[in-house]
């Protein structure tokens, strides 16, 4: 187990800059996920950490040593890729086999640790399949066996789980947190899916566009995004973001005047993008948010109302009230949302106001 | 929604296979035949006296210890092009998969020789190597070697050899290269992460999943040195110097047309192509089931 960390790692293909400075520590034991829509640079970070790709500039850190020059079998680390990467004309059990094999490690302690990994895994019955006689699902668990047989330092994952049907995804997550305690292995996972970002995760990093825009625990994510890129991407149904100005004791939006708890430093006038999220507002009919409902969604423990905010020109917004809502289209509803529940970002930057 | 067209006309498939038919029947069909009965006949030297002998002519063949000798230095022969064919169109291809960027025109570069027809392809050799003009045996007699392939067996062998697999470097490479790209990176990646060098990975990973590839080619190639060589040989060395560089499709030819020896020569056609039908035999019962993994 170790500790790692990124410094300022920057990286372009060719003339592309693809990652532009993630700085990183990760605690030995921590399980981080980097979370961000596709094509944000996330694999190609961990494809640095792992040694398969090597940075621009910035360096690699693990357990204490800088290991920009050091090859992907000299790191101590193991990966699981998204599309498992077995050796195809390998049977389970040499597929798990090999890192210990290339090692060097005496015969029967390969054995013994292979059974081990297989026990956890639940793999003892398929040890002597070949990949494509195996399932998705137990497929991936081979890859995840290859990885803990090594006792690395540092599990990478590429997306695990993203080519396993929903169902059994939900079942992997479960077990991958399992193991995870039981390990406690350095683990850094990539997804693109928030969900199994917040279940899984100690730490988030959410990347945007090669840079990290926040880094933190999810729970802190989700009540403070640091910008709003963040805002929208954590969260389902999405923040609601609308663009409003600052005013004395709030911030107006098209007319509409919501109060904010802690008054921002900035100056009254400037120009903010307000967020809040769907589940903060609330009916009451003497609250600031006349909306204008545009489409109607229940989904039985919840109803989402999509509308306009203060007329048919208005901003459209989102809001999850609890139980059922008889609303219908083209009718107009009044709701509230706490000045504490309101977000704002700085209009030009996207990044945070306090 | 399609519109099929359909044809009523019965006749329209077998015109349209009436060529290839044709072609097949006049080219392959009936030289066979005509080998197969030629075969089981003695005749003598002008074509007059013909006599019917059964097998007699495949057991003096198959007793005959210059035809044995033959059968070894084929085996030999074809040993070494498959050996050195299948080898360096393997490496090339591997170089040409790690710098797969600038590898068209690497990769036309080497899939050329396989256009050059192998009469011009051996004339070509003949230039580089001949004795007293070609710039390759002066090099090597610049080195010291005693470089006379018109007299020396083994170093006409050896020209014969690099000729043939020269041609045959193409077709490999092109095969080898489509392996080793079907061969997922991750595959290797995942090997790299789990410890293992280059070479490793190479012979663990790479050659194990090229093996269908490999094995494929092995036949092909098998096939070629035996079969497709004549033209090399022809031009190059003509079987000799004495019977050095004869193999058993060359010996059909010199017995046959230059010694006029049509029952023997004719048993030899036959015994060869039994061993096409082994071959292919092979390949088609095995590249279906053993080599996969
Ligand atoms: N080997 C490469 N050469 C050129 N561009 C690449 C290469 N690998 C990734 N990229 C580019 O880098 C960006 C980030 O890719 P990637 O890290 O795979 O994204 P993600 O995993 O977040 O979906 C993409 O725009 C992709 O096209
Ligand atoms: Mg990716």
């Amino acid at each position: 187990m170790a500790q790692v960390e990124l410094r300022a790692i920057k990286k372009s293909f060719g003339d592309v800059a693809v990652i532009h400075g993630v700085d990183c520590p990760i605690a030995d034991g921590e399980f981080v996920v980097i979370l961000g829509p596709s094509g944000c640079g996330k694999s190609t970070l961990l494809r640095i950490v792992a040694g398969l790709e090597t940075q621009s500039s910035g360096d690699v850190v693990i357990g204490g040593k800088v290991v920009n020059t050091v090859e992907p079998k000299d790191r101590n680390i193991a990966m699981v890729f998204q599309n498992y990467a077995l050796y195809p004309h390998m049977s389970v059990r040499e597929n798990m086999a090999y890192g210990l094999k290339v090692r060097g490690l005496p015969k029967p302690e390969i054995e013994a640790a292979v059974a081990r990994a297989a026990k956890i895994l639940e793999l003892e019955k398929l040890l002597d399949r070949r990949p494509r006689q195996l399932s998705g699902g137990q497929r991936q668990r081979v890859a995840m066996g290859r990885a803990i047989v090594r006792n690395p330092e540092v599990f990478l994952f590429d997306e695990p789980l993203s080519n396993l049907d929903a169902k059994l995804r939900v079942q992997m997550r479960i077990e991958l947190k399992q193991l995870h305690s039981q390990l406690k292995t350095t683990s850094i996972y990539v997804t693109h899916d928030q969900v199994e970002a917040m279940t899984l995760a100690d730490r988030l990093i959410v990347m945007n566009g090669g840079r990290a825009e926040h880094i933190g625990a999810p729970l802190d994510v989700y009540a403070r995004p640091a910008t709003t890129f963040v805002a929208g991407f954590i969260g389902a149904p999405a923040m609601n973001l609308v663009p409003g100005t600052l005013v004395a004791g709030g911030v107006a939006i098209d007319g509409t005047k919501l109060g904010v708890a802690h008054p921002a430093k900035t100056v009254t006038g400037a120009d903010v993008t307000v967020g809040f999220r769907p589940e903060t507002l609330h009916l009451d009919p003497a609250g600031p948010v006349a909306l204008l409902v545009t489409l109607v969604g229940a989904l039985g423990a919840d109803t989402l109302v999509h509308g306009r905010m203060g007329g048919p020109q208005g901003p459209t917004i989102t809001a999850r009230l609890p139980g059922v809502v008889k609303v219908r289209e083209g009718e107009r509803m009044v709701l509230r949302v706490a000045p504490e529940d309101i977000h704002l970002f700085d209009r030009a930057t996207g990044r945070r106001i306090d | 929604m399609h519109k099929r067209v359909i044809f009523n006309d019965k006749l329209l498939p077998y015109l349209l296979l009436a060529p290839q038919i044709a072609v097949t029947v006049v080219f392959f069909f009936l030289p066979a035949g005509q080998a197969v009965l030629y075969s089981l006949y003695i005749q003598d030297a002008f074509g007059h006296d013909w006599q019917f002998v059964w097998f007699e002519n495949f057991e003096v063949v198959l007793t005959d210890r210059d035809y044995l000798d033959t059968v070894w230095r084929t085996i030999l022969f074809s040993g070494a092009v498959t050996f050195v064919s299948m080898g360096s169109a393997l490496i090339l291809a591997v170089m040409a998969d790690k710098h797969i960027r600038g590898a068209t025109v690497y990769k036309t570069l080497i899939v050329w020789p396989y256009a050059v027809a192998p009469a011009v392809a051996a004339v070509l050799w003949y230039f580089i190597f001949h004795p007293s003009i070609g710039f390759a045996s002066k090099g090597l007699v610049a080195l010291g070697v005693n470089w006379d392939w018109k007299l020396d067996g083994g170093q006409a062998m050896a020209i014969v050899v690099l000729a043939a697999s020269w041609k045959q470097v193409s077709y490999n490479f092109l095969f080898f290269l489509a392996g080793l790209q079907s061969i997922p990176k991750s595959v290797l990646e995942a090997a790299s992460i789990d410890g293992a060098g280059s070479t490793r990975r190479f012979w663990t990973i790479v050659f194990p999943l090229l093996s269908p590839t490999t094995f494929f080619l092995l036949v092909v190639n098998v096939v070629y040195a035996f079969f497709d060589t004549f033209g090399t040989i022809h031009a190059l060395t003509q079987g000799g110097p004495g019977k050095a560089t004869e193999t058993l499709i060359y010996k059909v030819y010199s017995d046959g047309v230059q010694n006029l020896d049509l029952g023997s020569s004719s048993a030899q056609s036959v015994i060869l192509m039994l061993i096409v039908v082994a071959l292919t035999a092979i390949q088609f019962r095995y590249v279906e089931r053993k080599v996969h993994y």
